[in-house]
């Protein structure tokens, strides 16, 4: 090496590190957030969820329900979806589907809420559980259809046409090879979908008003009462709680297997 | 085909239906809701920037200018902390500590926007008055706030996509570079980032477009700041047909530019690869 390149590698070399450095520090700013907010919500929520558990209780039902409804029926509509996409629909109609999927995943949820008000609640005239839990269905929907067309489709080839060269038919190999084959990833994408149901709070403010956990959260914030601010510190400590653990569950069933 | 296999298709091609029908439904309901305002408002929804529901004012325009202003804002501050997260996952990192540092980031967009809300109204809001703004109006202050709290929003979203194309990118053509003697910043900037650039710009349109959409931490903050915060803070308490009718017709509005940024974005991720 002439002493020219050398210097030029030594300021190449330079300029990697400090880009390396750069990157690093990106990462921990993002952090930064996520650690003020556990923080927060620890050390408000803590101390006040025990004298604002008789309030918390019947939220805390009320989300259970609306999210295990929206669960029953958006997963298995979005699962059946999603198989059909990748094994059994022609390339266009796959692909405006996907399309759609995609699109819908995009619409904010609130005009989810929006909507579903529209046709649910103005219909049965007054708001409701099973009107929550059609908005949250719809917000899950796309997730679920998402995760279960693109495992279903890196399920090997090989896997199908050993089915069918048994004389398997078609809707057999789909459900008992290719759905088994996925399945651990699909359970994933569901928990997934069901943890972000569970934090969903816009299409929830006029479908099911006031009786769900994120919904206190957001009338409490708004309150100027210490009060209401301690419940609201609670609500979101269990809120989180829920969420994260949803999180870790589903991705530590993948890991597994 | 036998029977159970056309039941198979039958259910299978209803859902994807049913799925493609969701999204023209609720465009087909938001646009009904919204119809006497779009009658009655005509240009003027569009032109004035007064929204006085009390007064049967409805001009968009304030909010149209809150959601952009807070938009740009917010992926002015997190476009090169979230391009920064994604190289590190991509290139730069030690292999080590891409997988904790993913997971980390994935955390960080499961936690419900109420709790960045609730967050942001508590804690941000009044360290920015205490700092910044001390007895003054808190009016700028409510857009800084909201624009702060969405930059964390949006950050995961740029993060996650702009990781995902770079991984993308053939490991031959890394190769090539280090071989050649690139440093490893040589390659990201030479060789990675041109090469995947069109997606990168895809995960900016869809932090945008996220930012757009993003609801109950910005009606925590700043009431009635953005089109959809105005949304949240206004439909419960709407009394009059006529203010119903406006929001729907501010929400038909947000669809539409959702929709565009994310069909927009969806061709400059994935050109041909999902078609």
């Amino acid at each position: 090496m002439t002493p020219e390149v050398r210097s030029a590698y030594a300021g190449r070399k330079l300029a990697s590190k400090v880009a390396e450095l750069g990157a690093a520090v990106a990462v921990g700013l993002s952090f930064l957030p996520l650690v003020a907010i556990f923080t927060y919500v620890v050390r408000h929520g803590a101390p006040s969820i025990g004298e604002n558990w008789a309030g918390m209780a019947n939220a805390i039902l009320g989300t259970i329900e609306v999210v295990v409804l929206a669960s029953a029926m958006a997963v298995p509509l979005g699962v059946a979806a999603g198989l059909f996409l990748a094994e059994y629909a022609r390339a266009r109609l796959a692909r405006l589907v996907r399309f759609a999927t995609d699109v819908l995943a995009g619409v904010p949820s609130i005009l989810v809420g929006v909507a579903v008000y529209a046709i649910v609640v103005v219909r049965m005239k007054q708001l409701s559980a099973f009107a929550g839990a059609c908005s949250l269905a719809i917000v899950m929907l796309p997730l679920i259809v998402r995760t279960t067309d693109s495992l279903s489709r890196a399920v090997p080839e090989s896997l199908r046409e050993a089915a069918l060269a048994l004389g398997a038919p078609r809707w057999r190999t789909a459900l008992f090879v290719v759905l088994p084959t996925a399945s651990p990833g699909i359970r994933t994408g569901c928990m997934l979908a069901v943890a972000r149901a569970c934090g969903e709070t816009a299409p929830l403010l006029f479908t099911a008003y006031a009786t769900t956990l994120q919904v206190q959260i957001f009338t409490n914030t708004a309150t100027p009462s210490p009060n209401g601010h301690a419940q609201a510190w609670a609500a979101a400590l269990v809120l989180v709680a829920i969420v994260v653990l949803l999180n870790l569950v589903a991705r530590r069933l993948t890991r597994i297997t | 085909m036998n029977l159970p296999d056309r039941a198979f298709v039958g259910t299978g091609r209803f859902s994807a239906i049913v799925l493609a029908s969701i999204l023209v439904g609720v465009a087909a309901c938001v646009t009904r809701i919204a119809w006497p305002s779009i009658v009655e408002g005509g240009v003027s929804f569009f032109t004035g920037a007064t929204w006085s529901p009390d007064h049967r004012v409805y001009g968009a325009l304030a909010l149209v200018w809150g959601t952009f202003v807070t938009s740009v804002i917010a992926l002015a501050l997190s476009l090169p902390i979230g391009l920064g997260v994604a190289v590190f996952l991509s290139d730069l990192g030690p292999a080590s500590l891409r997988r904790p540092v993913s997971s980390l980031v994935e955390l960080l967009a499961a936690i419900p926007s109420v709790v960045y809300g609730l967050w942001a109204a508590l804690v941000l809001a009044p360290v920015l008055q205490a700092r910044l703004e001390p007895g003054g109006p808190p009016l700028g202050l409510a857009l800084l706030c909201a624009s702060l709290v969405l930059a964390i929003m949006v950050l995961p979203t740029i993060a996650a996509v702009a990781r995902d194309v770079l991984v993308a990118v053939p490991a031959d053509l890394r190769e090539g570079a280090l071989a050649l003697g690139a440093t490893r910043w040589d390659v990201v900037r030479l060789v990675v980032v041109p090469h995947a650039r069109r997606g990168l710009y895809g995960a900016i349109l869809l932090g945008f477009g996220r930012a757009v959409g993003e609801t109950m931490a910005v009606a925590a903050v700043a009431p009635g700041l953005t089109m959809s915060s105005v949304i949240a803070n206004e439909w419960p308490i709407a009394r009059s047909e006529s203010h119903v009718s406006a929001l729907a017709e501010v929400g038909l509005l947000l669809f539409a530019v959702t929709v565009a940024f994310n069909v927009a974005a969806r061709f400059l991720v994935a050109p041909r690869a999902t078609a």
